[in-house]
């Protein structure tokens, strides 16, 4: 045994004896782990925030959160005699005279926005593949709170240096503040510590984003492992790959150097995006002070759909006094209600499909987005409303860069807001269905070959391929719900029945979601197809499945009068 | 949208007539045709293959310590300097070099793991989240048990007096919290400004005072109180003082007769916070007299007023009152005769 052996093996005795730890190695050494790219947003997440937390505490080194009033005397010639805080002073010494300091801060920023978007893809993957189903609607609110979490240490770590920029942020936030009804003023002043801008809210802000939110993010990242291992990741349908199994490659060693691998080309591609491309340069903005702001400021891009939502609300009429009580709903609707409503529905979602399907059964197996249309169609319609914002909240980029009437452009996206989502909800719905009804021709007429075969009688047809087994398997593998049946209202003695108008409430939303659907195609179905569809035995027969189609062969062509053509030609939906 | 279901309706009546005689020997499922068999990669076959990919991954590897290299010795040899542009070159340096270094370990271990390791998938059984039957009665008992012992469920008294406890102990902590969280939580300060009669108008930020002779039509001042630097807690009062001053033609100045002789001679002067959410409103556009916020696009016209002509603001901006005091120098009447800034509930009151 060489050196290395022993030592190693000395230590894992050692472990072992105090901590028994050979047991965890044989279970969790060798687990296995599906593969898909799409798995991979919620390790750049992970991985995001390990890159935040190492760029974060080189921060922390030589970060001053101090409002106390300074004069710059720095490298820096433009700023010379320039008063400012302490906070943005030592963040222009972390840009101008801390070698790779100015790195560790771009690769902070770029960090924190790649983290946002990553969850957010992350959560629209386990959403349109339905992976928050049973037994995983709690990693679901975990995660979802994550994102929340998310947004708060974004939006605090934004605003410590104390530029103009994030000064006006955190101006609007107490204006926002303020328009809470009965406590709105008071939580400016819980806030700031007095009126605004008071010299409490750098320090305060800075204890909630190196402390309070990391620690409870990093808390909840290890519970949403905790049960991504306990219920074990969920698996694309395909065939081989049940509810009841899972199919894959084990943890040691290929996801040690995939997923250990992965992490250092999240570093790399952050560290490249922070080489290359600045972010919020605050050495050109200044120092806060209440009176200046910038014309075409944007928040970070996870802001921006509460920017938007503020500029579209109209503001006429939209302040009301009740009782000399002022309400203002210009706003409350855009920064409090519409986000709340959209963020609701969403945490809520698994829930409601629960409910509308009556399904209790644990699925591991992913839905392909197009068997749940309504779904698909529900989060598209989401996304669509989340994105309308997201422009609104660049509408003055948009009207300059391409020249349009600032205020026209307010009005279409007011309109849009309310339109597009319903346009995408209905488009998404008959595209998922249009696909579905393809999957079906597929299924039961196979692939188009492009080779012609002419019958003695002149009549000319187009050999299909027939899918193979495993093809088939991922177009006919799924469940095509139905909506659940309402009892009558009363019973067989002419009482009315308790909970009634709960039931044909759920009647109701389960209609939405299930009335419009494709079944997947049945053996016999199949059968049948291939019983009159003779051409397409005459490509592909070795390829199928026998048994199947032992009928289709057995049968002569027949001429005239058979619909053969039609078969083909028939019912067929267009490609979207 | 009943149409919905007529590919099944149609498939369900096509098999059901043709396919009576088969229909019992077929499942009414497909069944699943198990995982595919596998395929050898191209270094499962080709020994040269193999060796390929051992090599890409060493040299993958071997970026990786270049890139370090070039890291320290950007470290060294480029610091970010005095200017913009050396701290660019010394930001550029090391960036690119960190990316090697850390995106070279990533790519070979990728590399390594897709092209070297064993590529068969295995299979792992799942099992119900519930536990079974038996042990939840167990779980139960234990717990029955528990309680039995601790003699909650016989003693009510013991119940309440730990309840009571126990939510009352936080207070130790809120009640301070919340007393000295908010400073003196005396929110009325949001009504008052440092205008007063007679303080004078000051250029923003260098403070000094302003002639109505200086202000020329069409020009606009950001404006704040003289002497502002002199007032406890100046940047609170500069935050709510700080005001926009334009001079126009007074023929196309609009005045209500309860505001007249708020303006001097064409010279009006308005709170340059917002009242939608409080960002500064500072774009002025000459020839309509239109005040842009750059934050939400809230416009008002100054010729009338202050009013809103567009977007998410519902108030026009509060007017300060000015006149010229005797040396010509442009002065408050008062302070404004509402709270400026964005709306809250107590604003009327």
């Amino acid at each position: 045994m060489s050196t290395v052996n022993r030592a190693a093996g000395g230590t894992a005795d050692y472990l072992d004896q105090r901590t028994g730890v050979g047991l965890a190695v044989k279970s969790f050494a060798r687990k296995i782990f599906p593969d898909h790219w799409s798995f991979l947003l919620g390790e750049i997440a992970l991985y995001s925030f390990v890159v935040l937390l190492i760029s974060g505490v080189f921060l922390t080194m030589f970060f001053v959160p101090s409002m106390t009033l300074v004069t710059y005397d720095g490298p820096f010639a433009a700023m010379n005699g320039v008063e400012m805080s302490e906070a943005f002073a030592s963040t222009l010494a972390l840009s101008f005279e801390v070698t790779g300091g100015l790195l560790m801060r771009q690769i902070h920023h770029w960090a924190a926005l790649l983290f946002m978007a990553s969850i957010v893809t992350h959560m629209m993957r386990v959403f349109f593949t339905g992976a928050f189903r049973k037994p995983r609607e709690i990693n679901w609110l975990v995660g979802f709170v994550l994102m929340i979490l998310g947004l708060a240490a974004g939006f605090s770590g934004y605003s410590l240096p104390d530029d103009v920029l994030s000064g006006n942020g955190l101006r609007i936030t107490d204006g926002v503040v303020k328009s809470i009804p009965v406590v709105g003023s008071y939580m400016s002043y819980m806030i700031f510590g007095g009126e605004f801008p008071g010299e409490h809210i750098i320090p305060r802000l800075f204890t909630l984003h190196i402390l309070v939110i990391p620690g409870l993010i990093l808390a909840l990242i290890g519970l949403h492992l905790f049960l991504v291992v306990l219920h074990k990741h969920t698996q694309y349908p395909g065939p081989g790959r049940t509810d009841r199994n899972v199919v894959g490659y084990p943890l040691f060693p290929v996801y040690v150097a995939k997923a250990g691998g992965f992490f250092f080309i999240v570093f790399g591609v952050i560290a490249l995006m922070a080489g290359t491309m600045t972010i919020n340069p605050v050495w050109n903005y200044g120092p806060y002070d209440p009176s200046p702001v910038g014309a075409g400021a944007q928040p970070d891009w996870y802001m921006l759909f509460l920017e938007g939502a503020l500029r579209l609300m109209p503001g006429t009429g939209t302040e009301w006094v009740i009782a000399g009580y002022t309400l203002s709903l210009n706003v409350l609707i855009p920064a409090v209600i519409v986000p709340g409503l959209l963020f609701t529905a969403l945490a809520l979602y698994p829930f409601i499909e629960a409910w509308a399907s009556g399904d209790k059964r644990e699925h591991h197996v992913l839905d392909r987005p197009r068997n749940a249309p309504v779904r698909t169609a529900s989060g598209v319609a989401i996304l669509t409303a989340f994105f309308v914002l997201l422009v609104a909240g660049a509408n003055d980029l948009v009207a300059t860069h391409f020249a349009l009437s600032l205020n026209d452009l307010s009005r279409l996206f007011r309109v849009l807001f309310f339109v597009a989502p319903v346009i995408a909800f209905v488009v998404t719905k008959r595209i998922c269905l249009g696909l579905q009804r393809k999957d079906r021709e597929l299924v039961l007429h196979g692939h188009e070959t492009g080779r012609i075969v002419r019958f003695a009688n002149g009549e000319y047809v187009e050999v299909h391929k027939p899918l193979d087994q495993y093809e088939r398997w991922l177009r006919v593998n799924y469940d095509a719900h139905r909506p659940l049946e309402l009892l009558p209202a009363e019973d067989e003695r002419g009482v009315r029945r308790k909970g009634y108008r709960r039931d044909a409430l759920r009647a109701r939303v389960s209609r939405f979601f299930y009335e419009d659907r494709v079944e997947p195609v049945t053996p016999a179905e199949l059968a049948a197809a291939q019983s009159h569809g003779e051409h397409d035995a005459l490509g592909g027969a070795e390829h199928g499945d026998p048994t199947l189609l032992q009928a289709a062969a057995n049968i002569k062509p027949e001429h005239g009068g058979n619909p053969a053509g039609e078969v083909v030609a028939g019912p067929r939906t267009p490609r979207h | 949208m009943s149409h919905e279901q007529t590919p099944q309706i149609h498939g369900a009546t096509a098999g059901g007539q043709d396919l009576d005689r088969a229909d019992a020997a077929l499942p009414a499922r497909f069944e699943d045709p198990g995982l595919p068999e596998h395929r050898l990669r191209q270094a499962d076959i080709d020994p040269a293959a193999d060796k390929r990919a051992e090599r890409q991954v060493v040299a993958m590897f071997a970026l990786s310590v270049i890139g370090t290299v070039g890291f320290l010795i950007a470290y060294f040899a480029l610091p970010p300097g005095e200017t913009v542009a050396s701290m660019r070159l010394s930001n550029i340096a090391l960036g690119l070099s960190l990316f090697l270094a850390m995106f070279g370990i990533g790519a070979a271990a990728v590399h390594w793991a897709k092209t070297l390791m064993s590529d068969h998938e295995r299979q792992e059984a799942r099992h119900p989240q519930r536990s079974d039957a038996a042990t939840r009665e167990a779980a139960l008992a234990t717990l029955r048990e528990g309680a039995e012992d601790s003699g909650i469920g016989r003693r009510g008294v013991l119940k309440g007096a730990v309840v009571s406890a126990v939510a009352l102990a936080p207070l130790t902590v809120a009640v301070p919290l919340i007393g000295e969280v908010g400073g003196d939580w005396n929110v009325s300060k949001f009504r008052h400004t440092l205008w007063e009669r007679g303080k004078r108008l000051a250029r923003d930020p260098s403070g000094e005072p302003i002639r109505a002779a200086d202000v020329t039509i069409g020009s606009v001042f950001h404006v704040i109180p003289e002497n502002l630097r002199e007032a406890d807690h100046w940047i609170e009062e500069k935050a709510k003082a700080v005001v926009l001053m334009v001079r126009m033609d007074p023929r196309d100045l609009k005045e209500p007769t309860e505001r007249a002789g708020w303006s001097y001679d064409g010279i009006v002067a308005y709170s340059k916070i917002c009242t939608h959410v409080g960002c500064p409103v500072a774009l002025y556009e000459q020839q309509t007299h239109h005040l842009l916020c750059p934050c939400h696009q809230s416009t008002f016209d100054m010729s009338d007023g202050a009013k809103v002509v567009f977007g998410p603001a519902s108030r026009p901006l509060p007017q300060l009152p000015i006149t010229v005091d005797d040396e010509g120098y442009l002065i408050a009447q008062d302070d404004f005769d509402e709270p400026i800034g964005p709306s809250y509930w107590e604003r009327l009151r």
